[in-house]
């Protein structure tokens, strides 16, 4: 299916679409009053976007360091070319430790591998515990935004998920309760639970810790229990001093919810005594993006997300209608680098209006990235047939400035003169709820050269 | 100072009172102006569907028509933005022609206030104005503050604006958000495109704005459109279509 086609669907629910696009805006308003506290907030956005770059110009280097670092702090540190890769490894170390039930906090990377399906096919029970991420999980859906998984969904329909799947009471829709019980669910599951899966928001090269940012302690709580943590990360992860930190931090969370800082920002050195820690690193067509000038700023991303809450496309056709583990504006350039005869409408589910450029906390170009990302389509010859013929007769016409105005004037008359009916058809799709601009009998370029011969000036 | 009109190609055969607006401020601070016949369009809808390879001869036409003045002025942030941020794929950094080209390119408002250093428009209008921040003017320009960057900076139209006699603002709930034009995004995306001109459109109703102005024809002619089909009682009007009014009302003493 096509974004378009998807979209569609999102918008004529237009009741639910508003109420979406309301949501996530107040996310953003929420962001923007916390960005506007801190008076550096231009300065850090750039000093994030240098730490980022230069980063990215040594990856090798950065993340060799943090291999050494994590061994000599005890970390088992694996690499991992792909998804399926990544998969292989995570069901061998459960296999060793004969771990059958796993808890997870979120982890978009793992999201991005289909790790889930994979490890209920090899017969483990994975728990997602962050409670967005869990919300979705047990409505057998994906998460339709990287930080908000569950932002489509109301809180009525949570009761009902809940009252099926939990045994809340029937019709029960009050947050606080629906969260206890939820809490009291999860709780059992961390009890029980063999081996702690997590994401990872910053590694650091210079001491081979890594940081996990959560809001419901879920990380903690999933790993603290298990004698097994794995941690997954994509390469780009990787910042090259702890002070860095700092820097990351402060624009994480008041980028992604409009929060100071997330609730936990929990940091692992090593194994607890007696239990194990494991760190995939995985590529997954991360390299292959480095090696693109134009997109490598895109490996920057932090996942906070608000290239979403304010894209205004975003937030009128929901994350599922981008058919990509990361949507939206972020999602529509790494996506179609991987899979771009899958997302080729992705990159223009864009008006290019730049607002997204503008909320980055580490300041890539997204809306010149997904610009070029379609010039990137078109050199693949993935634009669809009428889009190219039409651009490549519009080109044709425009070359030629007797064509152009004979055109132009063609169709001003034929928009005066043709009926209602002919001009407004089926096939016009800016009609279908706009009008056409109303016809001018004479172009510009003809008053100006009337109103030149009038004061007598050359035309 | 020798100043050439970049008419952009729909504005010419579609909304030609903006030119002439335009032209009639030019006129009114004694700037010389000629239209150079030749000049089409800038190339951005090719290269904007990805079609690079489509939207060159334009790039190249636009230099050749345009080479040799001093400054060429649009009343459209999009193209000016076309012009000087996206066309370096086309030219060669030493091409002499397309360097200067590119950097004499103004867009109106900035070429009144930067160049000719207008601080006020003397005159009146009395309505209550809606102003619509068009993205490329706001993100890609510069030529106004952008409600996600913290930085403090001048809105140049809306001050030109703000300095006629008469004239009141409508307070909108979202100060910056996109139209839903996005060229060809209009029709290819044509569900969300229109929402988003709807939403638009009932934020400046909600606020009480009688007439909607920006510094770009294509997303008034996309929200126009949604308001004639609505029958909705506001008047859509390029910024330079009313400064040139106001011009013609004099100022009460």
């Amino acid at each position: 299916m096509s974004h378009p086609t998807l979209a569609q669907d999102f918008v004529d629910n237009k009741p639910r679409a508003q109420w979406h696009d309301k949501a996530l805006w107040f996310v953003r308003e929420k962001r923007d009053r916390m960005a506007a506290s801190v008076p550096e907030w231009e300065d850090l956005r750039s000093h994030a976007s240098a730490i980022k770059m230069h980063t990215m110009s040594q990856l090798p280097t950065y993340l060799e360091m943090f291999e050494a670092k994590a061994k000599a702090l005890g970390v088992h540190v694996h690499w991992a070319a792909d998804g399926d890769e990544h998969n292989r490894i995570i069901h061998d170390i459960l296999q060793k430790h004969n771990a059958k039930k796993v808890v997870k906090s979120k982890s978009m990377l793992t999201e991005e591998c289909h790790l889930n399906p994979f490890l209920e096919k090899n017969g483990y029970e994975v728990v997602d515990t962050d409670l967005g991420e869990r919300i979705v999980q047990l409505r057998e859906e994906t998460p339709s935004h990287i930080v908000l998984p569950a932002i489509h969904i109301k809180k009525e329909e949570v009761g009902e998920c809940f009252h099926k799947h939990l045994g809340t009471e029937k019709g029960a829709s009050d947050p606080k309760y629906l969260t206890e019980a939820a809490r009291g669910h999860l709780r059992e599951r961390f009890c029980s639970a063999d081996a702690g899966i997590t994401g990872v928001n910053f590694a650091i090269a210079e001491t081979g810790g890594f940081v996990v940012c959560t809001n419901e302690g879920n990380a903690d709580l999933g790993v603290s229990l298990p004698k097994l943590h794995i941690a997954c990360m994509g390469l780009e992860k990787v910042i090259p001093r702890a002070s860095d930190l700092a820097v990351f931090l402060r624009l994480l969370a008041r980028s992604a919810t409009g929060q100071p800082i997330t609730t936990y920002s929990s940091h692992f050195h090593g194994p607890r005594e007696g239990s194990e820690l494991h760190i995939i690193l995985v590529d997954n067509g991360r390299s292959g993006i480095l090696a693109k000038p134009e997109f490598r700023r895109s490996l920057g991303c932090i996942r906070c997300g608000a290239c979403m809450n304010t894209c205004p496309v975003y937030r009128r056709s929901g994350g599922h209608s981008y058919e990509s583990t990361v949507p939206g504006p972020i999602g529509s350039i790494l996506t179609p680098l991987r899979t771009p005869e899958q997302h080729s409408t992705l990159p223009f589910a864009c008006t290019l209006c730049g607002s997204c450029t503008d909320v980055c906390p580490v300041k890539i170009d997204l809306h010149h990235q997904l610009l070029a990302m379609r010039g990137f389509l078109d050199r693949k010859k993935l634009l669809g047939m009428s889009k190219k013929m039409s651009m490549k007769f519009l080109s044709g016409l425009l070359s030629s400035t007797w064509m152009f105005t004979t055109a132009g004037s063609a169709a001003r008359t034929a928009l005066r003169w043709m009926p209602r009916f002919a001009i407004y058809n089926p096939l016009n799709g800016w009609g279908k709820q706009r009008e056409l601009p109303e016809p001018p009998k004479k172009s510009f370029r003809e008053q100006y050269a009337d109103n030149n011969k009038n004061s007598g000036r050359p035309s | 100072m020798k100043v050439a009109l970049f008419i952009p190609c729909y504005v010419d055969q579609f909304y030609p009172q903006v030119g002439m607006a335009t032209v009639k401020l030019l006129d009114h601070f004694g700037v010389q102006h000629e239209f150079p016949k030749a000049q089409t369009c800038c190339g951005q809808p090719m290269a904007n569907s990805g079609c690079m390879p489509e939207a060159r001869p334009l790039a190249l036409k636009y230099v050749d028509v345009f080479k040799g003045y001093d400054y060429i002025v649009a009343p459209s942030g999009s193209c000016v933005s076309m012009v000087r941020n996206h066309y370096e794929s086309f030219f060669t950094e030493e091409d002499h022609a397309a360097n200067e080209v590119r950097k004499r390119t103004y867009e109106l408002s900035e070429f009144l206030v930067n160049v000719l250093n207008v601080t006020e428009i003397k005159g009146r209008f009395e309505s209550t104005v809606g102003i619509h921040q068009s993205c490329h003017g706001l993100r890609e320009l510069r030529l106004g503050p952008s409600s996600e960057t913290m930085k403090p900076r001048k809105s140049l139209m809306a001050n030109l604006l703000a300095s006629i006699d008469g004239i009141s603002f409508s307070k909108l709930q979202r100060i910056d958000e996109c139209c839903g034009f996005g060229g060809t995004f209009a029709v290819a995306e044509e569900a969300v495109s229109c929402m988003m001109g709807e939403d638009r459109v009932n934020d400046h109703l909600a606020a009480g704005t009688k007439v909607l102005t920006a510094g770009d024809m294509s997303c008034l002619m996309h929200l126009e459109g949604i308001i004639r089909r609505r029958k909705h009682d506001i008047k859509v009007m390029h910024f330079a279509e009313i400064l040139a009014e106001a011009l013609t009302s004099p100022v009460a003493v």
